[in-house]
């Protein structure tokens, strides 16, 4: 057994523990921490496969950014996690079934076909680049146009998940920045024309009252 | 040495635990959008492993454009759900029954 395919095994075990946590654990907090376990041990077992790139977008952008927004999201709903949680015992015979006949099914094509094969040499190294040139090679020349929608389907999902969460709420005390900038000085200053001195009371002039 | 069948088999256990995920947690959409996560991860580890041993990068091409598409569909997904909770004040999958007939 080579040090490898023990790695191998501990990042495996680790990713299906984690993975069994998430969909077992009762606060969403935990089973969001755990999901972050399980995409970075995954990103380990695919360092092993030779993915390097794939493995750090792996971990920049599902445990750095989805998880992130995960957390963000399960802390700012205040749950009550009492009614979400019945019926977990009653359909958990039913779902232990169903995943390990599938998983029986799954074990059986992949054993069937018997792939005892040695792994070839690996592909990026054999071209003589790195594994990140390997696939930009592949990215920027045969699948230009599906990185182009990529790019486009990012935008269009930033721009829907904007409005979705924008909300006016009537009676808020708000600045409204055009308003701001285009107001002119005769709108807040009112120039009076007016005399400079005050004209002399009119008692003072009769002068009836001096003692 | 590791095989090509002990990725596929990593993938298909990641894939059975989700699957058995959405079955007892039904009621809780933001376990099932994990999942979800899950679901795709598994499918991802499949292609990054017959992209290394068949010696081909269109499956790690793919998965790119996987981890782009789930982006997107997470951050739609949980706007959607903040939508939810706040018109409804729940995100019990039971309670969100308006459209039915």
């Amino acid at each position: 057994m080579s040090f490898q395919l023990i790695c191998f095994y501990a990042f495996a075990a680790i990713t299906v523990g984690a993975a069994l946590a998430v969909i077992s654990v009762r606060s969403p907090v935990h089973a969001a921490l755990c999901l972050v376990l399980t995409f970075f041990s995954t990103a380990c077992t695919w360092l092993l496969a030779d993915a390097e790139f794939l493995a750090i977008a792996l971990v920049l952008v599902y445990v750095g950014a989805v998880m992130v927004l995960f957390l963000f999201v399960v802390m700012m709903l205040d749950l009550d996690l009492d009614p979400l949680r019945e019926g977990f015992v009653r359909a958990l015979p039913v779902g232990i079934v169903v995943a390990v006949v599938m998983l029986v099914e799954m074990l059986g094509l992949i054993g069937v076909r018997s792939m005892q094969l040695p792994a070839p040499p690996e592909p990026a190294a054999a071209a003589g680049m790195s594994n990140t040139s390997w696939l930009a090679n592949a990215l920027f020349s045969q699948f230009l146009l599906p990185f182009e929608v990529a790019a486009l389907i990012l935008t269009v999902a930033i721009v829907a998940a904007i409005p979705l969460t924008l909300r006016r709420r009537t009676g808020t005390r708000t600045q409204n920045p055009g308003r701001q900038v285009m107001v002119q000085a005769r709108d807040r200053v009112r120039i009076v024309k007016m005399a400079a001195e005050k004209p002399a009371p009119a008692a003072d002039k009769t002068g009836e009252t001096t003692p | 040495m590791i095989t090509l069948a002990h990725f596929l088999t990593l993938g298909a256990v990641l894939f059975c635990i989700a699957v058995a995920g959405i079955f007892i947690n039904r009621k809780n959409v933001i376990t099932l959008l994990m999942a979800i996560e899950l679901m795709l991860l598994a499918v991802n580890t499949n292609f990054v492993a017959f992209s290394r041993f068949l010696g081909d990068p269109s499956g790690q091409v793919f998965v790119f454009f996987i981890l782009t598409v789930a982006a997107a569909e997470s951050a739609i997904g949980l706007a959607i759900l903040v939508v939810l909770f706040r018109n409804r004040a729940t995100i019990n999958v039971t309670e969100i029954d308006s459209m039915k007939g």
